[in-house]
């Protein structure tokens, strides 16, 4: 057990770089993958600009960035991370692979997110002279929110799980602390540990997260 | 009452949705709404009649035929023209269609802030219409909290921020109970009488129709069987569809 304490800080800075890799390549994730999620959306069938062949070559573009295994395009992106960020080893080079891995995940969380809205809704804003700006803007994007915010914390939570899958090719994290102490060396408890601070993580997001999407939600209370 | 330009004039309406095969849901309809008129569209389900309403609020693209709103064919309209129209034409709809995420001042401030209207201006218009509506003390309650009556208010109030010269009744009273109706139609009377908006419902209950409506078009299978003026229409019924629909059966001769 004295062991032990003397990794604490090791579990520190790994939770720190952690929720560090998981926030910033949350953030890049939607930076592309909202405006991809609602375009896939407004150009569906019954969408706001039905547009068949945008739609289909989109949608391959998601499935395509969704199919590809984490472990894979982590290595795949090593010459483009190399590019961007100087270097392919730590928690700022696993940022690039998160955030390409997270982007088409976003996507088709905000276009469920956006296909829950009340069609209805969306002709009584047309009925009332709205653009197609104006809807999306005014409309489908304030009344998702809720289940955006709910988007946004399984996304974080995704995250977390492929940070660790990072850590353990060189990204930093717990993940790294949990495959380089806990398994090259046997340090089963140095393991345990840090699968419960992940379980920790974890649970605070969805918490944190389902209290606030309760909170901003005026449908469902 | 003297006859100027129809505020709604329609000819030789039809419209065809093509599926797995073809559906005329409407056929050759001519339409007048005079200015001042409440105008009833009665008929059974799958009549028609959601559709012609939904062509006349520029919702679908008809087939073949004209719609004139103030002498003006909107088939021809585009981008900025159709917009200008769209505020022209008010719509309320059985579902209500209101924004869950916005409170009850929001929503009747909504098509107010399409039209980038100041801050102020939005403000006393809305208390304008909250007034007329009767729900002064519902402005900062979120439509979750109203019952349905309450929220077909506040979609009227909604409907009218544009000053439209008419507004497009789908099913207005079907989701509610006869007292409810009651008052909602009412409503829609006095803000007909008092702000000189024509109004045309659309409806399956005979009750809406002799509430309210100076003029009525009975619709079976997309085809106008019956139009005229209330009541007289209704006193000696010689149609089949008419008389179903008055709850006169077709054997009791």
């Amino acid at each position: 057990m004295g062991d032990f304490a003397k990794y604490i800080p090791e579990f520190l800075t790994g939770t720190q770089e952690t929720l560090y890799m998981v926030l910033v390549s949350a953030m890049f994730a939607y930076l592309v993958g909202l405006p991809l999620g609602v375009w896939v959306t407004i150009t569906d069938r019954d969408g706001l600009r039905p547009n068949r062949a945008i739609n289909s070559v989109l949608s391959v573009i998601i499935n395509v960035g969704r199919s590809v295994p984490f472990i894979i395009l982590i290595v795949a992106l090593i010459p483009l991370t190399r590019f961007l960020v100087g270097t392919s080893i730590g928690p700022t080079a696993a940022i690039v692979a998160l955030s390409v891995a997270a982007a088409p995940f976003v996507a088709r969380m905000v276009e469920t997110s956006l296909k829950e809205i009340d069609l209805g809704m969306i002709e009584a804003a047309r009925t009332m002279g709205a653009t197609d700006w104006q809807i999306i803007f005014r409309v489908m994007l304030p009344e998702s929110v809720p289940s955006l915010i709910r988007g946004l914390s399984i996304t974080i939570i995704t995250l977390v799980g492929y940070s660790a899958m990072a850590g353990a090719v060189g990204g930093g994290g717990l993940g790294f602390i949990a495959i380089s102490y806990g398994y090259n060396r046997f340090k089963d408890d140095v393991m345990l540990v840090t699968v419960i601070l992940m379980i920790a993580i974890v649970s605070a997001i969805q918490l944190l997260f389902e209290l606030v999407a309760k909170a901003v939600d005026k449908k469902n209370r | 009452m003297s006859e100027g330009t129809p505020i709604i004039q329609i000819r030789g309406l039809s419209k065809t949705f093509v599926t797995d095969h073809e559906i005329m849901a409407l056929r050759n309809i001519d339409l007048d709404v005079q200015k001042g008129d409440i105008f009833g569209i009665i008929g059974m389900s799958g009549a028609g009649k959601s559709t012609l309403l939904r062509c006349i609020a520029l919702l679908e693209t008809p087939t073949s035929g004209t719609i004139e709103i103030e002498g003006r064919d909107i088939s021809t309209l585009r981008g900025r023209d159709l917009i200008a129209l769209r505020k022209q034409i008010g719509v309320i709809f059985q579902g209500y269609h209101l924004l869950m995420q916005r409170t009850v001042r929001r929503n009747i401030a909504f098509p107010l802030e399409l039209e980038h209207k100041s801050k102020e201006e939005i403000a006393r218009r809305t208390d304008e219409l909250l007034e007329i509506v009767g729900l002064s003390d519902k402005a900062n309650a979120y439509p979750s909290q109203l019952s349905g009556g309450q929220k077909q208010r506040v979609a009227i109030a909604r409907a009218l921020a544009s000053n439209p010269k008419i507004i497009l009744c789908d099913e207005p009273t079907s989701a509610l109970d006869s007292v409810t109706t009651k008052s909602i139609l009412q409503l829609l009377t006095d803000i007909n009488r008092n702000l000189g908006v024509s109004v045309m419902i659309i409806t399956h209950e005979i009750g809406v129709v002799r509430a309210i409506c100076n003029k009525v078009a009975v619709i079976n299978d997309g085809l106008f069987v019956e139009q005229g003026e209330m009541p007289g229409i209704f006193q000696k019924p010689t149609n089949a569809v008419t008389r179903l629909l008055l709850g006169l059966g077709e054997e009791d001769e």
